[in-house]
């Protein structure tokens, strides 16, 4: 086995110097009627080539680059620039673990330090945690922290929060005793203020909205902040397409923002690993979950980071603890931070800008041949599509243009028909969103295979 | 450390004085000893009320948290502001940086606690374990 | 220089600022593709939405970026550096073929609502990993959505509640022993159970007269590690086990430490009912500095119809798809179908050992644990006579005369090459040293670490302050956490920086 690094003698003299004759005395604690008596059913090791050789017919049977691809609903497709993989592959980074040892583990935690400023910077929060699994768990996490704050025990959702983020919140809040009020959407996508209002009571923890919201329509934060700190709630924004922090506006006048930080360069891997995060006041730190990197000194009063408030976790809380969260997501989260740091102040901004043009412009042409849902407040990077036939049919049709289609809606918003959610980037072309917008035509037009070739 | 005999202890490791219907609340030298570093102290506000016995905070180490439990019963007049921007007052001087005065509501409820000299044959027996 | 110090030398390491201090004006590490479509006003699109500037994000080139990251990478340790003997953690080699496949462009690029249709090569994937995973566990079911062991953990207590609350009662208590993981006992509360601690015996296992007295109706499962986290097998799990179901609860099984099972034995066989894996311990996913994790979560039959939607399932026209309408499901855990990446990565290394090297694995994990165990046992303590299995837990009982504790001792071993063990877990091991060598290292990498090991001991006898000062060679020394933790910097702002880095 090439991953063993130890020879038959090598294992013949530790055995004797352990002092017994065979491995199997060293399985003698297991009782015998438990053993496994036979081999597993699995097959015998494979060659590396052949391993390549299988997961490279996986990778084929898989639709990729191959395609234009316009879903995005809270999984992003943004150029990785190579850089990204060239330094989360060294095995200084990649093979370490939790820096438990700051002395020789100073190259994490300062990634992390500066990964929780950049987040800090774009987000418009004071401080902001190492990282955690993803959006939707962030996002729940966000709420229990609210409800730790406040004292108070339930919330309200606006229904234009991605479904799945909903959906985990749920399985956690029914445990904690919770309860979720739902809060409908207006005609221009953005959640129905009066409404909210309404659903706020003397217990309720807090207000979670999505900005851009899972339609692509921008909220008005700051009327939602007032509404909600009118009634003592606290405010929290959840933030999927981390790219529109470029040019939209943050939420400052959130308590707490829960990102999902996966458009910063990470790779879309079928959903996952990503990485959320959590944002929030300084007052509040101590209720924040997730792992926190602070600066300090050592002896001779050099600069360094270590992991701190880690009173808060579950390793010295226990059972009393703010989360039973172990890991972050740190390697995602030095991809993020690689990512931030390439585009930069004004990258960011141009970047954010491009994917509102190729918006924009979609937007225009998908009006020519469909109805475009959800008009009068600002989107971001994605809209929603209204047609006449269902759009599973549409999309089958589409597949063999190349083109995989938006996200059909009626498993999350049966209430809106046919319609389904589009999304543009910066790598969404002029040529695939004109051909996409002739597709959902009602009239036949003659199908195009779209090329996936940068035009020269 | 010698602990001052005008206070009462817990097996708890926190102490009280009681000036008329007020107690006045901290840890004990042993306390801070163990828990080393204090870099907070989470206190509740003027108004709780507190049961003898019962967690009414807690107090951190970098490494540790440790609950505070009620000597007595009561309700919550004043809290030590100074801790949360100076908790190592709690290491320098534990029986001076009080955490929280009281209004007591069952003053009898004292006479259960341990007097200094207890407390110190406690700790005693408690290490030598 | 110490002689005595084999493995590691002194080395001329780069000083780095923060990557905001290099930062200025103009910089760019970028350059976008020609917009194809018209451009727009921001102002205009987004109006009182629109984002005036980023602030102190900042602003460099590629170059600068390159050294930048390589530099800082040069101040950490890695399992590619060395032996990394963190007890309970598994730092074993990663292999390289894992990140090649995980890379490709139908893995990589693929998005999770992409249609079926277009994604059968990523169902495939998880189809053969829940196999391979249920097989290695004895188990009839699994979900791959957790994303790390800790939500694994909050998966199965929440299988459980769902299994019980069907039986007409969801219970309202969890057992845990007292050497339990930190993250079991947050877990149980985050479920809406209470917790119920459960000591363990002088062989540091669960111990059955407890357990009896301890179970009761009101107890819906016991949550146990096996080995425990003193690396011993529970050896009478059978019993517990039994004592747990008739009094109709369940047993969940901590899988951190089934690195030392796979192969020999299956939990499923020897009466767990639940049980969490940890992909990055046990199938070799890379731990990358504390994350990403992948916590699937395996079970019996019984608990099947409540695991997380979607399920990955055969259609009737023999393709691949998931299944969303299963009305008993506890719900979601996580959006999409959990850390696909990894569940890559584990899938090859299952592949490129086989149920031959699968088993060599495990094997070579449990020798090198004893060897450490042999030869450094009457150096250092061994608080537990039974026999260890993956890892060994010593105490520093011995060292603590010259008033040195096990986080010196593990800032000593820093000076002499190597990552230190974990320091003072599990809580039940007063001043616990938990080594795990794991099975990638060499009998030369395991005489060099006992070596040191030997000769820090000497140096708690004969120099004392050597051990208590320790680390000598790094580039910076033990770091004040009380100052970090009193007046918390989390971010970095202009300016208003006390300490600048050399």
């Amino acid at each position: 086995m090439r991953y063993l690094p130890k020879s038959p003698t090598d294992r013949e003299l530790m055995l004797r110097e352990i002092g017994i004759r065979s491995v199997d005395e060293l399985f003698a604690p297991i009782p015998a009627e438990y053993r496994l008596k036979r081999e597993l059913d699995i097959a015998p090791s494979m060659a590396e080539a052949d391993i390549l050789d299988w997961f490279r017919q996986r990778a084929a049977d898989t639709a990729a680059s191959g395609y234009a691809n316009f879903l995005g609903a809270g999984a992003y497709h943004h150029y990785r620039p190579v850089v990204i993989d060239t330094l989360i592959s060294r095995g200084e980074f990649f093979t370490a673990y939790t820096p438990y040892q700051p002395e020789i583990s100073q190259g994490t935690l300062q990634a992390i330090f500066e990964f929780q400023t950049m987040i800090c910077e774009l987000t418009g929060m004071e401080v902001a945690n190492a990282s955690m699994y993803d959006g939707s768990t962030a996002a729940t996490e966000a709420v229990l922290m609210a409800a730790r704050v406040t004292g108070r025990r339930s919330a309200v959702v606006a229904r234009s929060v991605h479904p799945e983020y909903r959906e985990v919140l749920a399985s956690y809040a029914k445990n904690q005793g919770i309860p979720l009020a739902e809060v409908p959407f207006l005609e221009n996508g953005r959640v129905n203020a009066a409404a909210l209002e309404k659903a706020i009571t003397d217990g309720t923890a807090c207000v979670l909205i999505q900005s851009p919201n899972f339609f692509g329509t921008i909220e008005d934060v700051a009327a939602v902040a007032e509404i909600a700190h009118r009634k003592g709630a606290l405010l929290v924004v959840a933030i999927a397409e981390a790219v529109s922090l470029g040019i939209v506006k943050p939420p400052t006048e959130a308590d707490i923002v829960a990102m999902e930080a996966q458009s910063f360069g990470v790779p879309l891997s079928f959903g996952g690993p990503y990485a959320g995060v959590i944002a929030t006041k300084e007052k509040f730190v101590r209720q924040m979950p997730g792992r926190l990197v602070g600066q300090t000194v050592d002896k001779q009063g050099r600069r360094g980071f270590v992991l701190t408030l880690s009173t808060r976790e579950q390793h010295i809380r226990r059972e009393k603890a703010t989360s039973n969260i172990c890991t972050n997501q740190a390697l995602i989260a030095l991809m993020a931070t690689v990512f931030m740091t390439v585009y930069g102040r004004e990258g960011l901004k141009e970047l954010a800008t491009q994917n509102l043009a190729k918006t924009a412009y979609a937007v225009e042409q998908f009006g020519k041949t469909a109805k475009v849902l959800f008009q009068g407040a600002p989107r971001f990077n994605e809209f929603v599509v209204q047609t006449s036939k269902d759009p599973k049919t549409l999309n089958g049709r589409m597949l063999k243009q190349k083109i995989i289609g938006g996200l059909p809606l009626k498993k999350f918003y049966p209430e809106l028909g046919n319609a389904s959610l589009w999304c543009c980037t910066e790598l969404t072309r002029r040529v695939a969103i004109e051909a996409a917008a002739t597709a959902l035509s009602p009239q036949k037009a003659k199908p195009q295979v779209v090329s996936t070739e940068v035009a020269q | 450390m010698a602990y001052p005999a005008d206070l009462k202890y817990t097996k708890e490791h926190e102490w009280i004085k009681v000036e008329g219907d007020t107690g006045i609340i901290g840890i004990t030298d042993h306390a801070q000893k163990a828990l080393g570093d204090i870099v907070f102290v989470e206190l509740p506000k003027p108004g709780a009320t507190l049961t003898q016995g019962k967690s009414l905070g807690t107090v951190e180490s970098v490494k540790a948290v440790s609950d505070i439990y009620a000597p007595a019963s009561g309700t919550v007049t004043e809290v030590n502001q100074e801790l949360n921007t100076a908790p190592e007052k709690v290491n320098a001087d534990p029986h001076g940086a009080w955490m929280l005065k009281v209004k007591l509501s069952n003053p009898g409820e004292v006479k259960n606690l341990l007097s200094a000299a207890d407390y110190e044959k406690f700790v005693a027996e408690e290490d030598g374990h | 220089m110490n002689r005595k110090i084999k493995k590691a030398t002194t080395h001329v390491i780069q000083n780095e600022g923060l990557i905001f201090e290099k930062s200025s004006p103009g910089k760019k590490g970028y350059k976008l593709p020609e917009l194809d479509v018209p451009e727009v006003n921001p102002s205009q699109v987004l109006g009182n939405a629109a984002r005036a500037d980023l602030g102190n994000m900042p602003e460099v080139s590629e170059i600068e970026i390159i050294r930048h990251f390589t530099r800082i990478s040069t101040w950490n340790y890695g399992v590619d550096t060395g032996l990394y003997p963190l007890g309970s953690c598994t730092m074993k080699y990663n292999p390289r073929i894992n990140e090649i496949v995980a890379r490709l462009d139908g893995l990589a690029n693929a998005h999770p609502y992409q249609p079926e249709k277009v994604s059968q090569g990523a169902l495939l994937i998880l189809q053969a990993l829940r196999k391979a995973l249920m097989e290695i566990c004895g188990m009839e079911a699994i979900t791959l959505q957790p994303a790390a062991g800790a939500h694994g953990e909050l998966t199965g207590i929440l299988l459980v509640r769902a299994y019980l609350q069907s039986q007409g009662n969801p219970r309202k208590k969890i057992l845990i022993p007292d050497s339990a993981h930190g993250t079991n006992p947050a877990t149980a509360a985050i479920a809406g159970y209470e917790v119920e601690n459960l000591k363990s015996n002088a062989h540091g296992m669960v111990d059955i007269p407890s357990l009896e007295a301890q179970m009761n109706e009101d107890v819906a499962a016991l949550m146990v590690t096996n080995p425990n986290t003193v690396g011993l097998f529970e050896q009478e799990i059978h019993k517990v086990a039994e004592i747990v179901h008739r009094k109709g609860g369940l047993v969940y099984m901590d899988g951190a430490n089934m690195n030392a099972l796979v192969g020999k034995v299956r939990p499923g066989d020897f009466g767990i009912d639940v049980m969490h894996l940890n992909l990055h311990k046990t199938f070799s996913t890379p731990h990358g500095g504390g994350g990403p994790g992948s916590g699937p979560v395996a079970c019996k039959k019984i608990m099947e119809p409540f695991l997380p939607i979607p399920v990955v399932v055969t259609k009737k026209d023999g393709t691949l798809g998931f299944d969303y309408d299963r009305p008993q499901s506890i719900g979601r855990v996580r959006a999409f179908y959990g850390n696909f990446g990894m569940h890559v990565r584990a899938l090859a290394y299952i592949m490129a050992n086989g149920r031959d090297g699968l088993v060599q694995t495990t094997e070579d994990a449990v020798l090198n644990a004893n060897y450490i165990r042999k030869k450094l046992d009457g150096v250092y303590e061994l608080p537990y006579s039974t026999p260890s299995m993956h890892e060994v837990v010593f105490s520093d009982h011995k060292q603590t005369a010259k008033g040195i504790k096990t986080g010196d001792i593990a800032k000593r071993l820093i000076d002499y090459g190597f990552h230190p063990y974990t320091v003072s877990f599990p809580m039940i091991v007063h001043g616990a040293l938990m080594i795990e060598p794991t099975e990638s290292e060499s009998l030369e990498e395991m005489d060099l670490f006992i070596d040191a090991m030997k000769n820090i001991a000497e140096e708690c006898e004969n120099t004392p302050e050597v051990v208590l000062s320790a680390p000598h060679t790094t580039r910076i020394g033990r770091l004040d956490e009380t100052r970090a933790a009193r007046q918390p910097i989390l971010r970095w702002k202009p300016q208003a920086q006390s300490a600048k880095g050399d």
